[in-house]
């Protein structure tokens, strides 16, 4: 298992773009916005939270096809499906590679972004830790989403439009807990809610794309 | 009656030939229900004295809301004895209503939108119920563009069965998401048990007819895709089977 | 240690290929598949596999010892040589990874990134996965394409060596590999006949 996740790590290190076409994404994202919005610094900073969450899966979205695409095409999937890795290990390591490569990096960057949005200084920490927790889910998610649109030709866009529609509840709890955070009022109800779903997600959904992986291999 | 009498009709020769009798019944009537209650609800119920005759239009906004949401629940049934039975008129079936469902969705949302304006002074507004449908029918799409895009029609069959499984959950967390995301303008249910309170009898009869009326012509429509699907398939496999020099 | 594969029909994309398939391998034997193209001979080796169920009839493989080689190696092209075959080392629990790049002569490449490989030397690659890896039943599919003579006879070789190791093989193949002592079996009479139009399930297949 282990083993995986070296190799997928040293992948993404040598491919480049595994670390940094997302955060530099994440960085257009977060530019663009004043130039949609304006520069008002209180309108930014009043929408700031929404903004990163929203640019974070976007960002997070980006990557996901080549979870699977890559070991598919060049046979890795077929070999890992009959090695002693049984498939929901193989989608777990999947998806916790995937986090470690993208999600992580924009919960790290995220306060440097924040800071670029105005966003008041307090917020910082509900913004981390709500990102911290939600984007786990949104990598097992659409882990999800990957298995399942493996084996097609033009699977990117079908992959976003069937993995967007799973991200509205993390979405919802994890912009909640941030913007609640920005605003100084309470965090707890939605960070409960953003961890419950994140639990519920890592503890299920990986039966789920192994079995629509398997299926998928036939 | 013997349940296992119910899976001979999973197979799709005897399915034609049922429906081939049963079709003509269910449409017939789901015609003459929705007429009957649409003109009663439209034309022979009075004004309500806050809304004004704007209050008619939920003779078409609840029901296809009510089918909306039950052809889901169908699609989720259908795939999961499809998971575990693999009947594939089951599967046919999962398919042929989730375009029916998409199609009440969009009807449910633009007679709210229809009915919002005069009410709530606005054609959309990110009301919990309302957000809901919307995330409800890209659902559909997603579940729908899933099934056009695989060739194989097992493999398509069982990967839209697990999706819709795993977006049931998600749907119904979202819709709990969606409501403590933002409190709403929604007046309450419609259909309960209650009913005094939120529906008055005159507007209620005609409602339930038309109810009866959707559903009807829901199970027609799905009834009737079905077939056409498994005809689709059998072209295919007949095809396939002639490319193969058999 | 053995397979058998008992009264075995296989499908492609839902229309059936081979039927009535029976065979049985003991440790230290080989078969070799034989049948034109198309005739299902990738299925049944993913069947074997164990990646796709058959329509009916069994394959009774003991319990993780079976490895399976397709017609794609699994090579990463920005890892090197050594990198690539430490992997499959380590995801089938094994470390030594020195006898397989020697009975491919991989050595001298060791260091190279796979992407800068030959078709012929990446080939030897995948079929290195398949020592280190320890398996006793090799699942091979086409396992010669793109190698040139020489490589052929190390391949034979390592068939040799993992059969007198009391490991067995199932391969397809279109070349003679000089194994002697493989049974040869070709596939082609097994070509499945359509079911009649109104059987089970209102014939859709």
């Amino acid at each position: 298992m282990i083993a995986l996740l070296i190799r997928d790590f040293r992948l993404a290190m040598r491919a480049g773009g595994g670390f940094g076409l997302g955060l530099a994404f994440f960085l257009i994202v977060v530019t663009l916005v004043p130039f949609g919005v304006g520069p008002q610094s209180t309108l930014l900073a009043t929408i700031a939270p929404g903004i990163l969450w929203l640019g974070a899966l976007l960002a997070c979205l980006l990557s996901l096809d080549r979870i699977f695409a890559l070991d598919w095409e060049d046979g890795s999937l077929d070999l890992l499906a009959t090695s002693p890795l049984p498939m929901e290990a193989l989608v777990t390591i999947k998806a916790l590679a995937h986090w470690l490569t993208t999600g992580l990096p924009l919960v790290l960057a995220a306060p440097v972004f924040a800071l670029l949005l105005n966003m008041p200084t307090e917020g910082y920490r509900p913004l981390i830790i709500s990102l911290l927790l939600g984007t786990p889910a949104l990598s097992v998610i659409g882990t999800f989403g990957a298995a399942l649109t493996v084996g097609l030709k033009r699977g990117g866009l079908l992959l976003s439009l069937l993995v967007l529609p799973l991200y509205v509840p993390t979405l919802i709890f994890g912009a909640e807990m941030a913007r609640r955070g920005a605003e100084g009022f309470d965090t707890t109800t939605p960070l409960l809610m953003l961890a419950g779903i994140t639990c519920g997600t890592i503890a299920l959904l990986p039966f789920a794309s192994a079995a629509v992986l398997r299926v998928n291999l036939r | 009656m013997n349940l296992n009498a119910l899976w001979e009709y999973a197979n799709p020769k005897k399915f034609i030939q049922t429906t081939d009798r049963v079709l003509p019944w269910v449409a017939g009537l789901a015609a003459l229900s929705l007429v009957f209650g649409l003109i009663w609800g439209f034309f022979f119920t009075p004004e309500d004295y806050r809304q004004g005759s704007t209050v008619k239009i939920i003779y078409l906004h609840v029901p296809s809301a009510l089918m909306a949401i039950n052809a889901w629940m169908m699609m989720l049934v259908t795939s999961l004895v499809w998971i575990v039975r693999r009947h594939h008129v089951s599967a046919l079936a999962a398919r042929a209503a989730a375009p029916v469902g998409m199609v009440m969705t969009v009807i449910a949302l633009i007679t709210g939108a229809i009915w919002g304006q005069p009410m709530w002074g606005t054609w959309w507004a990110w009301d919990p119920r309302l957000t809901s449908f919307l995330i409800l029918f890209l659902f559909y799409l997603g579940y729908i563009a899933l099934w056009e895009a695989i060739e194989n029609d097992d493999t398509a069959a069982d990967l839209t069965s697990i999706l819709c499984l795993v977006g049931s959950v998600f749907a119904l967390l979202s819709r709990y998401a969606v409501n403590f995301w933002n409190q709403g303008l929604h007046q309450g249910a419609s259909l309960s048990l209650d009913k005094e309170e939120n529906v008055a009898d005159v507007f209620w009869y005609p409602l339930l007819v038309c109810i009866a009326g959707f559903a009807l012509l829901f199970i027609a429509l799905v009834l009737l895709r079905t077939r056409t699907e498994i005809r689709a398939r059998r072209m295919r496999v007949l095809l396939a089977r002639e490319r193969m020099g058999a | 240690m053995g397979l058998t594969v008992s009264d075995l029909t296989i499908a492609r994309g839902g229309i059936r290929v081979l039927e009535g398939l029976s065979f049985a391998l003991g440790a230290g034997q080989a078969l070799v598949l034989r049948g034109p193209n198309g005739v299902g001979k990738t299925t049944l080796l993913r069947t074997i596999a164990g990646l796709q169920p058959p329509v009916s009839g069994r394959v009774k493989v003991p319990a993780d010892a079976l490895v399976y080689a397709g017609h794609a190696d699994g090579i990463k092209a920005t890892l090197t040589v050594r990198e690539n075959l430490g992997f499959w080392a380590q995801a089938f629990g094994n470390s030594d990874i020195t006898g397989a790049m020697e009975a491919f002569q991989l050595a001298p490449l060791g260091e190279r990134p796979a992407g800068a490989l030959s078709a012929g030397q990446k080939r030897r690659l995948g079929l290195a996965r398949l020592l280190v890896t320890g398996r006793k039943i090799w699942v091979l599919d086409e396992p010669t394409v793109s190698l040139d003579v020489e490589a052929v006879a190390m391949f034979a070789s390592a068939v040799r060596a993992h059969l007198a190791g009391g490991g067995l093989a199932v391969i397809a193949t279109h070349i003679d590999l000089g194994l002697s002592e493989a049974q040869v079996l070709d596939v082609g009479p097994f070509k499945a006949k359509p079911l009649e139009h109104d059987d089970f399930d209102g014939a859709f297949l």
